[in-house]
């Protein structure tokens, strides 16, 4: 059961992410990374992490929903009406691929990998939690500092207006040169 | 199911993503090359989590690291495209690197 279940979130899996790049439409190809991710969130539960396949399936879905609306945004073609291809050196890049990737299966052969030590805990959403407020707190906290730079770096590139354009380059204008008058004291 | 199966699906993920990265000229393709690399990434962490060390939840945190990375990657790729639209109207990585000449 769980073999034929592997099989099939696999092959979908590697099917669909192929599909990325071949579909002329923008949505279809958001929507076929989407199916790959899930696959691979399948798989990861299918290994026994329940709370993080969840999260992957929670975190893609979202994601790929916002990614939906930035390809219409940005992109030509977002429906997909006429072909199109917006690729480079396709020759050079299907040579690198397939060369690290039979250096990947052949490592993964050769390589000796060690026997399964121990068995997973009773709980294994428990012993994450446990780990990542324990022993792995600087990993957390490291994560959590780069997902506030994140927030703050995101805001400064894609605002319009920063505080240079509103209070000149040396930031000592009288008022705030701003489009739409009003606010505190202005 | 054994280690080496999910390690080859893994790769396979990697290797499409990387050709992806590799071809794709518009920059929103190439954060979608780069989300399936780290799918892959992330169900060779799994894989590895479950046939060698199950007992050590290190594993589990390895999968944490790379969903976030996804996450970080994602949010930083749509600014850049943001402010690099804004500036100079490319999405597309050769014209953003010709008009820097």
């Amino acid at each position: 059961m769980n073999d034929v279940l592997f099989w099939t979130l696999a092959v979908l899996a590697v099917a669909s992410g192929v599909m990325v790049f071949r579909f002329d439409s923008m949505a279809r190809a958001t929507f076929s990374l989407l199916t790959s991710l899930l696959c691979v969130a399948g798989e990861v539960l299918l290994l026994g992490m329940d709370y993080l396949g969840i999260v992957i399936v929670l975190m893609m879905t979202i994601e790929m929903a916002i990614m939906a609306v930035f390809m219409i945004m940005y992109m030509m073609n977002p429906a997909g009406l006429m072909p199109m291809t917006m690729i480079h050196n396709k020759r050079g890049a299907a040579v690198i691929c397939v060369g690290v990737f039979v250096l990947l299966a052949v490592g993964i052969f050769l390589a000796p990998w060690p026997g399964r030590r121990g068995k997973p805990p009773a709980d294994v959403t428990m012993d994450l939690g446990m780990s990542l407020m324990g022993p792995q707190m600087l990993t957390m906290m490291t994560l959590g500092m780069a997902l506030f730079a994140t927030i703050v770096s995101s805001v400064v590139l894609a605002t319009r207006r920063g505080r240079y354009d509103r209070l000149g380059d040396d930031l000592r204008a009288e008022r705030s040169d701003d489009p739409v008058r009003g606010g505190v004291g202005r | 199911m054994s280690l080496e199966l999910f390690m080859l699906l893994g790769a396979a993920l990697l290797c499409v993503g990387l050709f992806g990265a590799l071809t794709q000229q518009s920059i929103v393709m190439l954060m979608m090359g780069l989300e399936l690399m780290l799918g892959g990434v992330i169900v060779g962490a799994a894989a590895a989590w479950h046939y060698i060390a199950p007992a050590a939840p290190d594993g589990q945190v390895l999968v944490v690291l790379a969903v976030t990375a996804m996450a970080l990657e994602m949010a930083i790729g749509f600014a850049v495209v943001t402010a690099l639209f804004r500036s100079r109207e490319v999405d597309m990585t050769d014209m953003a690197a010709e008009l820097k000449e």
